[in-house]
């Protein structure tokens, strides 16, 4: 911006003190300074999903004669219609893998602990919004595989003690997946999520431009260098070209690994063998392969989905159970629970694309 | 001594009137929030009852098959063993909600959501289905020799 344009705003919009505002963070140097980039590479593959998403938003048709043709629609007879829907579905993968180790990295850095116990929990809640996300993204091409995940994914609600039944009847929109599902997946995906979604995002990055970056416990050898970065703009040109990058990589994995369609859902018909969720819901599915039907008194779901419940609220109250990360000290029990998820996470996965 | 008696007055005036206001305020939210509840859970709706549902010709059905059918809204699935003796069950699986089929090759239900298995007859014999199939009542129809399924309890189940 030139002089003049600058002075013009400044003088009725103050705009002095958002450039301060912008230029107060810096990022610190270490040998894990790499990790800081899973944050914003997460935040542009977001942008990407908005984009394609409203791209999307034009040809497609929800409802249960319509949903799975117009996908055809765009992938066969739309110019460039499949390379929208695959850069889509391969970021929204993307995404939900870089905000995992977006989280694991705070995680082991203990970047959660005071003052920034917010920033972890408003991170926790977006990641829910996102796995929310790819489930009700998951259903739109009622096809046969996302159909019967949508079944199994929705009908283990009804093992929650209590609200079960109603949350399964809240989800479904009745009593079974239909077309009364795909509307109510339908508004979730493409207006209820994202609004949440942006504000609690604008809360999560207002709180890190607030308070900067964290040094992480355990890099804090002081030699007496000042060794960090302004992030803007040096750190954030970085992060643009990290961007770049990203970009490619989704472009290639989209034209090389072009997303299937399958065959539409057909209600009346046994489920196919190799259903499977997407692959960030895999672990959970397979875990509920080897429960045995009944754990003492309790169906075995029931015991699995409250264990998962348990995690989760542990996940969220993490910055107040750590009570060693807020007197600056890393507790070598948390970290082997960490490595045990970690470890669990990955061999589950693992385990859910070999067997069968 | 009605000078000491004010600000105590005046204390829990202000009190009342807090208690008042959150009320309300609780009171509003409640109103607000409760038809948006309402709205959102879906209405049950009056499905037209199926009691029975009829296949067609038993001869249509070969030896040791299976078969998904549909009845009223749901999916039901028929067998017809090697004895020749036809058993029709509620097809969806009461693990997690899946359509199950036949498997001819063990003469059983298999699930290929998470790999249940039930015998013929229906009972769960392995994986995760916690209970047994829902059977439903085959009738041959005598002289047209016709497939009618009913559900036990005459409802649909
Ligand atoms: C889902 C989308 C998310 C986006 C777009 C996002 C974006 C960002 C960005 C751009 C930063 C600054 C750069 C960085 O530290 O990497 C950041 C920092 C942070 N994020 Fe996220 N994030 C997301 C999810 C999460 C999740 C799932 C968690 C944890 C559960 C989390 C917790 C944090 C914390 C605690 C910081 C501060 C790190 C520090 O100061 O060292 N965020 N986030
Ligand atoms: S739904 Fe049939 S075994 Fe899980």
């Amino acid at each position: 911006m030139n002089n003049k344009m600058w002075n013009w705003f400044n003088e009725r919009y103050k705009i002095d003190s958002l450039r301060e505002f912008a230029q107060k963070k810096s990022v610190p140097l270490h040998s894990a300074t790499i990790w800081y980039y899973f944050g914003g590479i997460t935040l542009f593959l977001f942008g990407v999903q908005v984009l394609t998403g409203i791209f999307l938003l034009l040809y497609y048709r929800p409802g249960v004669d319509t949903a799975f043709e117009s996908v055809k629609f765009i992938i066969t007879k739309v110019k460039f219609g499949w390379l929208i829907r695959s850069v889509h579905s391969w970021s929204a993968n993307l995404m939900v893998a870089s905000a995992i180790i977006h989280m694991f990295s705070v995680f082991f850095h203990r970047s959660y602990r005071k003052p920034r116990e917010l920033s972890w929990v408003t991170g926790v809640i977006m990641l829910c919004l996102l796995l929310t996300f790819g489930f009700s993204g998951y259903l739109l091409p009622w096809n046969e595989l996302a159909f019967f995940a949508t079944k199994v994914g929705t009908d283990s609600a009804r093992a929650v003690p209590f609200i079960g039944d109603m949350a399964l009847r809240l989800m479904r929109g009745g009593a079974d997946v239909t077309g009364a599902t795909l509307a109510r997946f339908f508004g979730l995906h493409i207006s209820i999520l994202p609004i949440v979604f942006a504000v609690v995002l604008g809360v999560h990055l207002f709180f890190v431009q607030l308070q900067g970056m964290s040094k992480p416990l355990g890099h804090s050898r002081d030699d007496g260098k000042k060794r960090s970065m302004p992030f803007v703009p040096d750190f954030f040109l970085r992060d643009l070209i990290v961007w770049m990058v990203v970009f490619n990589i989704v472009l290639m994995l989209a034209v090389f690994f072009p997303w299937e369609l399958g065959v539409k859902a057909d209600p009346f018909s046994p489920a196919p063998a190799g259903i499977k969720p997407e692959w960030y819901f895999l672990f959970v599915f397979q875990s509920l392969k080897f429960l045995p039907a009944h754990i003492g008194p309790f169906e075995g779901e029931m015991v699995g989905i409250m264990a998962l419940g348990l995690v989760g609220l542990a996940i969220i109250l993490l910055p107040w159970l750590d009570r060693a990360a807020s007197r600056e000290r890393r507790s070598r029990w948390l970290d082997a629970i960490g490595v045990f998820v970690l470890l669990y996470f990955a061999v589950f996965t693992i385990l859910g694309y070999v067997l069968d | 001594m009605p000078i000491e008696h004010t600000p105590n007055y005046s204390v829990s005036r202000r009190r009342f009137l807090d208690l008042l206001l959150g009320g309300t305020g609780l009171a509003a939210l409640i109103g607000l929030f409760y038809p948006i509840f309402r709205y959102l859970t879906p209405p049950e709706q009056e499905e037209a009852v199926v009691s029975s549902v009829n296949l067609g010709p038993a001869k249509d059905f070969p030896l040791n098959s299976g078969k998904i059918f549909r009845f009223g809204n749901k999916p039901g699935i028929i067998i017809r063993g090697s004895d020749g003796k036809f058993r029709a069950y509620n097809a969806t699986c009461t693990h997690l909600d899946c359509i199950v089929q036949y498997d001819a090759k063990v003469e059983g239900v298999w699930c290929a959501c998470h790999n249940g298995r039930y015998d013929i007859n229906g009972r769960n014999i392995s994986g995760p289905p916690p209970r047994p199939l829902t059977p439903y009542a085959v009738k041959i129809q005598p002289g047209a020799e016709e497939i009618l399924i009913a559900s036990q309890d005459g409802a649909q189940g």
